[in-house]
């Protein structure tokens, strides 16, 4: 007899929220995802499996859901709209509510949860990169146009609080309308989601939209991609449109309104970072940024834009260690800049400078190249 | 209307489809007691010759003079129960139907519910049926001739069938030559024949029929008129070479300042042409063009010292000084064989279409393995630094196919065969290569498909299944990054070619027809049939009707059959010289319009105008109908300020009662 939609009767609750019934078992997920080269992780396998709940158990205790370093190829390339990443994390989730991960995770969660960051640093010393300078603080019901939000990591980071400092140095110099936010910022909660504790990333997208909203921004200016693309995708009452700092310089280098001192006479590579560009589609303006810089000659990997690859710093990979012997994707990508021939590998995330600098040390390379933030070279070519 | 109604009600089970949702019996012992209801009966399938029968004999024996038949959608039915009606001798609008599957027993779950439901749309028909009129449908003369949009092998089927009829046909074609796709396809599966070889012959048919006018390089612009009487307009676009002095002879291609400068679509991109040329060799009409986008001449105004075309055509057919020419004809019904585009593979940016000169798509694929292509049929591909004959290759399937990130949810039904078929041509041309082919599903649905699928596998192609994601360079390879789901491994097959299986797509420019000829679209963006089973070959509008790829992907044999039962649905009215006109048309009381034009400008259809009439010697506007263009669909009648425009049969009178009859039943 013909109906309308037949009901679903008797499936578990990831297979309606993850729709693992719309799978077509192409293998573009598994086919995408760059760590299969170098971990046993299976995506595909995980979502054929979890349709099983009383599998799921045994799927969480699996090592390899700590794999996955969420750079959202698997939901990009699926044709039939799942996005596979997430049932992994649900699964960490599973393993975060059972009490059982690593003493690593659980820190870095707790001081999420005590101090506004993942580093076990306390909140009174998050500004401690602004000595010296001249920084204009935003303050609540005061409207603002651009409010700065730092990220934790380049707010704690010796190695990179020099991106915040650059940004106050530079934006000192513009007719700019900004501010920061001072101690009072706390964690986005993208690290926080991705090691899948839910409960906590709920409080901090209460807490922060409260928080961001208290300062009528007309828009949020990110420094890391990985905020800006948790801002937009999982905070819907955020009141101020949000953009990453890369958008705002395509409009000021577009406008002329940097005061360029010197040139930077260097073969310059651009490392796509996975939140900016295939979770949120930004690959021109940190291009047109960086093509603007005077002397700069601009290369492209082979494997860039929607085929870049990923440099395995997300997804909670910064307190998960990964135990393959394996070549890390951070190195291949430095391998692949030296081969082109590049001075320089720009990156426009905390996470990418990191692992691409530390992969860059691990091979050797630091006479013949160097890894930089965008933020970084241009304060090597801005006035004083 | 002068005898008292004595109206019968019959109740359709229709199997289990209604009658396990609606209490049937209960409905037509409720339908017994409703107003100038004489008798009320059930049937499993009302629609069969017991059911017609059963109604039939009612009216001869109980004098009725109102039928209701409670059923399905009257878009199912309702042309099949007039005629039983009127053959009883009752006027065929004197029959109402009640929805009562659609929009109740397939809507509902519950037996109480859907039967409580049921009874009330059989009370409102019941309200209804007693206000009817009686109708009488009208004929006009149909043009004995056949508009065909498009020259592929759908357009030239069915301008052969409509021709060998008797019948004439105007074949319009947007580019310069008839043949369309095929005519670029090297052999066709699963038989092997040679394309052009069982397509060329068709194409000399049609320019030598004496019932077919060509009019190559040419637009439909303009359409106006209803079935049986539409009037056409067409332009066609200067060629800059008069046709009946051309001979065909070439030298003014070889001659060309631009020869084998300009990329040539035929080749899609891989071959050059001249700015004066021929599409392909065996083009119908064999006559040249002038490319006004890149010759020198029409760009610039000049071509060095003077055109070298021109000096080298003996015949003296070069003029540059043509113009578009419109023609205008009349004709009775039109077949739309407009085609598809191919999927445009950069739009899949991790295949890296755009980036390598190794990717290329099966459409290319066709033109680089054909004899008469850009290589002469030799496989050679570029690798970034030198031109090498592939010797490992990869075919990825369902590119731009069932593909949501795309927005193509379809399945491109010939990806999968041309894939196969061009795998054993290649194996044929390099016998020691590694060919695999990248697939999800493998879909041999037709006559010798899957035979030849067979076959191809033994021939070591190698069949994976897995649908790859990604394609990087590593060195002078490309790598196809994709799982073997069998083995559930990751692999990064090295190969020096890749082929992308695209898809098939909408004409980008089909908004153009279908604003031409009020024609819609489905979900998958093809023009939508009139019925997706039993009025394949149909549209919403009247005379209009649909073949081949426009209407959604198919290949050669499906086509060719479409096109076959498009020509044989468009005879019809040709054939019988008449169209009945919609009876249930809207009319005007000219007493009381204001002519204030409102229902002119929502008609969808075109079918009101203002006229000027004489009333008592005051010349005043008012809205009229052609009844050969409206459809009764009530637009205008929902406008009306004064209530003076309304379509027959559902005219005020008759369907507010019906209303209040669903309202008001408990």
């Amino acid at each position: 007899m013909m109906r309308g939609m037949i009901m679903i009767s008797e499936t578990n609750s990831f297979t309606e929220k993850f729709d693992l019934l719309g799978c077509i078992q192409c293998g573009r997920c598994t086919g995408g995802c760059p760590v299969t080269v170098r971990a046993d992780l299976n995506v595909r396998r995980f979502v054929y499996d979890a349709y099983n709940e009383e599998k799921l158990d045994e799927l969480a205790r699996l090592a390899e859901i700590w794999d996955c370093t969420t750079c959202n190829t698997c939901a990009v390339r699926c044709p039939k709209g799942l996005k596979p990443l997430e049932v992994l994390l649900a699964l960490r989730s599973m393993v975060v509510e059972s009490g059982k991960v690593e003493p690593t995770v659980r820190d870095a969660l707790q001081s999420v949860l005590l101090e506004g960051n993942p580093w076990e640093k306390p909140r009174a010393i998050r500004c401690d990169w602004m000595d010296g300078l001249d920084v204009k603080m935003a303050e609540p019901g005061v409207p603002v146009e651009n409010l700065f939000f730092v990220c934790c990591t380049i707010a704690y980071d010796p190695r990179l609080q020099i991106i915040a400092r650059n940004m106050v140095r530079i934006l000192n110099k513009l007719d700019l309308d900004y501010g920061f936010i001072g101690t009072d910022e706390t964690c986005c909660g993208s690290e926080v989601r991705t090691l899948g504790e839910e409960g906590l990333f709920e409080m901090l997208i209460e807490d922060n939209t409260e928080l961001l909203n208290s300062f009528e921004a007309k828009r949020i200016v990110a420094f890391s991609p990985h905020c800006f693309s948790v801002f937009n995708t999982y905070y819907p009452d955020l009141k101020s449109e949000v953009i990453h700092y890369t958008q705002l310089f395509d409009e000021l280098v577009g406008e002329n309104k940097i005061p360029w001192r010197g040139e930077l006479q260097k073969k310059v590579v651009y490392h796509d970072p996975c939140y900016l560009g295939k979770l949120s589609g930004v690959y021109d303006e940190p291009r047109s940024v960086l093509q603007k810089i005077p002397g700069v000659e601009l290369l492209e990997f082979d494997r860039c834009r929607e085929r870049s690859l990923c440099c395995e710093g997300s997804g909670g990979k910064m307190w998960v260690e990964s135990h393959s012997k394996k070549e890390r994707l951070a190195e291949t990508r430095i391998k692949d800049a030296r081969a082109l021939g590049a001075d320089i590998v720009a990156v426009s995330c905390p996470f990418c400078l990191l692992t691409l600098e530390d992969a860059l040390k691990g091979l050797g390379f630091e006479e013949e190249m160097r890894v930089a933030e965008i933020m970084e070279l241009l304060g090597e070519v801005v006035e004083e | 209307m002068t005898d008292k109604p004595r109206i019968g009600l019959y109740v359709c089970h229709c199997g289990i489809n209604i009658s396990a949702t609606v209490d049937v019996d209960a409905v037509a012992k409720y339908a017994q007691n409703l107003p100038n209801v004489h008798v009320a009966r059930t049937y499993s399938y009302m629609c069969s010759e017991p059911g017609q029968a059963l109604i039939k004999k009612d009216i001869r024996e109980q004098g009725l003079n109102r039928v209701i038949v409670a059923s399905c959608s009257p878009r199912m039915h309702e042309k099949t129960f007039r005629k039983a009606v009127q053959e009883e001798g009752l006027n065929p609008y004197f029959l109402e139907i009640a929805n009562i599957r659609e929009q109740c027993s397939w809507v509902h779950e519950d037996m109480t519910e859907g039967t409580a439901k049921a009874k009330k749309l059989v009370a409102s028909a019941v309200a209804k049926v007693r206000l009817l009129e009686p109708l009488e449908s009208t004929e006009v003369d149909a043009e004995p001739a056949a508009l065909i949009i498009g020259a592929g092998i759908a357009g030239i089927q069915a301008a052969l069938d409509i021709a060998d009829a008797g019948f004439k046909v105007y074949l319009v074609e947007k580019s310069p030559s008839i043949g369309g796709r095929m005519a670029q396809l090297d052999k066709t599966f699963p038989t092997l024949d040679c394309s052009a070889c069982i397509l060329t012959p068709k194409m000399v048919d049609c320019a030598s029929h004496p019932n077919i006018e060509l009019l190559t390089y040419a637009k439909v612009e303009e359409v106006d008129g209803f079935v049986g009487n539409f009037t056409i307009k067409v332009r066609k676009k200067a060629r800059y070479v008069d046709v009946d002095k051309c001979t065909g002879c070439g030298e003014c291609a070889k001659a060309c300042r631009l020869a084998n400068r300009i990329t040539s679509e035929f080749d899609e991109g891989m071959g050059k042409r001249s700015a004066i040329y021929m599409p392909f060799p065996q083009a119908v009409p064999a006559k040249y063009t002038i490319d006004p986008e890149n010759c020198l001449m029409l760009t610039r105004g000049k071509c060095g010292k003077g055109p070298k075309c021109e000096e080298a055509c003996q015949a003296g057919a070069i003029n540059f000084e043509q113009q578009d020419e419109i023609v205008e004809f009349k004709v009775g019904a039109i077949i739309v064989a407009t085609g598809f585009d191919t999927f445009d593979a950069s739009r899949k940016p991790e295949y890296g279409y755009s980036n390598y000169p190794n990717v290329i798509t099966g459409m290319e694929m066709e033109r680089l393995v054909s004899s008469s292509g850009p290589t002469g049929g030799d496989i050679k591909v570029f690798n970034g630094e030198e031109e090498i004959v592939p010797k490992e290759i990869a075919f990825i399937k369902c590119v731009g196919s069932r593909d949501a990130s795309v927005g193509n949810e379809y399945c491109s039904r010939v990806c999968c065969m041309y894939t196969a078929k061009q795998a054993h041509l290649l194996r044929e041309k390099i016998p020691d290569a590694k060919i695999r082919v990248y697939y999800i599903d493998v879909r041999a649905f037709g006559k010798g498909y899957e035979e030849f699928y067979d076959r191809v596998r033994r021939e070591n192609v190698r069949y994976i299944r897995g649908n790859p994601s990604e394609i990087f360079k590593r060195g002078k390879k490309l790598v196809v990054k994709v799982e073997d789901t069998l083995t559930a491994t990751p692999l990064e097959d090295e190969v020096d070619m890749v082929v992308l299986a695209v898809g098939l797509e909408p004409r980008a420019d089909m908004r153009e027809v279908m604003d031409l000829l009020r024609l819609s679209q489905s979900g998958d963006k093809f023009f939508m049939e009139a019925h997706p089973k039993l009025r394949p070959v149909d549209t919403a509008t009247d005379g209009v009707f649909l073949a081949g790829c426009c209407q959604g992907p198919k290949d050669i044999p499906d086509t060719v059959a479409q096109a076959k039962g498009a020509a044989a649905s468009a005879m019809v009215p040709l054939a019988s010289g008449k169209v009945t006109i919609n009876a249930q048309v809207a009319t005007v009381n000219e007493a009381t319009c204001r002519g204030c034009g409102y229902c002119v400008s929502v008609c969808p259809y075109s079918a009101i105008e203002l006229v000027t009439v004489n009333r008592f010697g005051h010349e005043l506007e008012v809205a009229r109908v052609n009844e050969a263009l409206c459809k009764g669909c009530g637009s205008c009648s929902s406008v009306c300020l004064s209530d003076s425009i309304q379509p027959k049969s559902f005219r005020d009178r008759q369907i507010l009662p019906q209303i209040a009859a669903l309202g008001g039943t408990r």
